[in-house]
């Protein structure tokens, strides 16, 4: 570009708007990321972020949201005072942790050895299987629930027909009669078995799950060292203790951490079950539920903020300690 | 001990494996009849009407009335509205999720940008975050921002779904090679294009993948829809079914009805296409 050309007016007329352009351009290329992660950062920002804040300070106020945002207090740290001194939100943080307890640990004492089982079938069986015992993942946790509601019913339901079959059957009558005397059960009506009957729902609903996760981690695993173990004379359970197990820490490791925090934020299933807080929820109602039960039908989220963050650093806590305990040799394969 | 002949041997080898075998599938078989089971149970009550439920005694005919349990559900709610509005929910959740996922799981893989590590971490976070710990915020957003009670509310949120942006990402990374990326550039596309028409329809295992998540979650979804949708004609199935189990004499025969035909939509495709949807919905534990 030569001095004549510069001072030409039209030529500076043309570069100013060519400078123009370039910089509209580098502000596009610039903000390119941005605009992708817009979506992402607009909601996020609204239901993410916003409302974490929003829960710390409401957590200090007491609010009806039904008198509006003006009726807000601050009343300091009397929510969590309240909170954690109600017998009820302990109660419920027991019941939460007891089904987290019964449902959980038997879904990995059945997936493992059946997972096991189904590797050594041949590959269609496998798929067949498979697609059965994962059924029960795909399907809703609500029609789930009422299905078993009525199957848990008390005077026809089909779990107490059939035990009433077991005790006064001819054959099985010697083993089961004394059934006869605590006949019928109310699985979903007393408080002293609400809570087998939401951590069966739940084990029943998982266990396909984590079959699914130990078969692929079986599957990572050479038939060369069972061939090898096979030549040194293990027995099959040996192979199973020693080869199998040990390879597939990291696996249950992980599947055990998604168990507990899916369990410690059990909802659907008590509150089906429980028929929402009629009958036995003294037992089988989770914390979550509770926390449902305080903000939205006894209007108190100042309170039920406060039970928010308690819940989480519950959550926090149990997902820590078993990090602690399990975390070094549990993630030890990878 | 008296020893054995070889073939006694050998049978007795063949008794013991045969009876292994037996003992495996009766093990693997019976797991599938206690998974089954509660399903083809609920579709028998469906043919049942009170009476006939409540006799006593094991009762595994079927019954006459399932014609008759069809009216008494549609009398008991709308129930194909429920239904109408869950697929909706569902079906436009997923699609935005997949744009939304796709657009910032490509800028996450591709682009070098001030505050990249800082969203990526925000998202590993969030991933974590109970989701009832958020529900009472949600609920005040919702209502601050005039979305209560609309379908808009049940899945705005979600279709940024964390899980899916990460899961993007990843594809991205892995089987969108660079230098595709550097000819589309050179050939003058913009990145939206180049986002567009090269780098989505590589996407395509990885979006069926989040639209099997997205569309599963959001159709069986529960505590969103129970806490933001408030009329009738716009509660999804799963509250539908949960609002009239409490009604004095419920009818169990129409309501297992409902609830089998509300879970038969999804039974169906997983029918069709389980693999696909078994690792889909373990993509985030199981590693391929």
């Amino acid at each position: 570009m030569t001095t004549t050309e510069m001072t030409d007016p039209t030529t500076a007329q043309e570069n100013a708007q060519r400078d123009k352009s370039d910089r509209q351009r580098t502000f596009w290329h610039k903000t390119t990321p941005y605009w992708f992660m817009s979506p992402y950062i607009i909601i996020f920002g609204t239901f993410g972020i916003f409302p974490v804040l929003f829960m710390i300070y409401l957590s200090f106020h007491t609010w009806n949201p039904v008198a509006g945002l003006g009726t807000m207090e601050y009343v300091g740290l009397e929510n969590y005072v309240l909170s954690l001194t109600d017998p009820t939100l302990w109660q419920t943080l027991w019941n939460t942790f007891l089904m987290a307890l019964y449902s959980g640990v038997p879904q990995h004492l059945v997936a493992l050895p059946l997972a096991y089982l189904l590797v050594q079938l041949g590959k269609r069986a496998r798929h067949w299987l498979t697609t059965a015992y994962f059924l029960p993942y795909v399907t809703s946790t609500i029609a789930i629930s009422m299905i078993f509601f009525v199957m848990f019913s008390k005077e026809s339901g089909i779990i107490n027909q059939a035990l009433m079959g077991l005790a006064n059957g001819s054959l099985t009558g010697w083993a089961f009669g004394w059934l006869n005397d605590v006949m019928p059960l109310g699985w979903v009506q007393e408080n002293s078995l609400i809570r087998y009957s939401v951590s069966f729902v739940v084990f029943w609903k998982y266990v396909g799950f984590n079959i699914v996760i130990y078969t692929a981690g079986l599957a990572t695993i050479s038939d060369e060292l069972y061939e090898a173990a096979i030549i040194d004379g293990a027995n099959s359970w040996q192979r199973f203790t020693r080869i199998a197990l040990p390879l597939l820490r990291p696996f249950i490791f992980f599947a055990v951490t998604l168990t507990i925090i899916g369990n410690m934020n059990l909802f659907d299933e008590p509150y089906v079950l429980t028929r929402g807080l009629q009958q036995a929820s003294t037992n089988g109602m989770t914390i979550s539920n509770y926390l449902y039960r305080v903000a939205w039908e006894w209007l108190d989220m100042g309170s039920a903020a406060a039970i928010s963050w308690i819940l989480f650093m519950v959550i926090g806590l149990f997902t820590g300690l078993y990090f602690w305990f399990f975390g070094r040799r549990g993630l030890g394969g990878e | 001990m008296k020893t054995l002949t070889p073939v006694q041997k050998e049978n007795l080898d063949g008794m013991v494996k045969m009876l292994g075998k037996a003992l495996l599938w009766t093990a693997l078989l019976t797991a599938v009849v206690f998974t089954v089971f509660p399903f083809l149970w609920s579709l028998l009550m469906a043919t049942h009407d009170r009476t006939t439920m409540f006799s006593s005694g094991l009762n595994l005919a079927l019954g006459d009335q399932l014609v008759a349990n069809y009216h008494r559900l549609l009398d008991i709610m709308d129930f194909w509205v429920g239904m109408f509005n869950s697929f909706s929910v569902a079906l436009l959740g997923t699609v935005t999720s997949l744009l939304f996922c796709s657009m910032c799981g490509y800028a996450l893989a591709v682009f070098e940008f001030r505050g990249r590590k800082v969203l990526f971490g925000m998202m590993i976070c969030s991933m974590m975050l109970p989701p009832i710990l958020t529900l009472i915020p949600y609920y005040m957003v919702i209502n601050a921002i005039g979305l209560s009670n609309t379908h808009l509310a049940v899945w705005l949120p979600f279709s940024i779904n964390p899980f899916g942006i990460f899961l993007i990402r990843q594809y991205v990374v892995a089987s969108v090679p660079k230098d595709l990326l550097e000819a589309a550039k050179l050939d003058g596309a913009s990145a939206f294009r180049t986002y567009w028409s090269v780098v989505l329809p590589l996407l395509r295992p990885g979006l069926a993948t989040l639209a099997i998540v997205q569309f599963v979650f959001l159709w069986n979804n529960f505590l969103q829809p129970l806490v933001v949708l408030t009329s009738s004609d716009k509660m999804v199935i799963t509250q539908m079914l949960r609002s009239v189990q409490g009604v004095p004499n419920t009818p169990w025969g129409a309501l297992m009805l409902g609830t089998f035909i509300s879970i038969l939509p999804l039974v169906l495709i997983y029918m069709a296409a389980s693999k696909q949807m078994i690792s889909g919905l373990t993509s985030g534990a199981v590693k391929n």
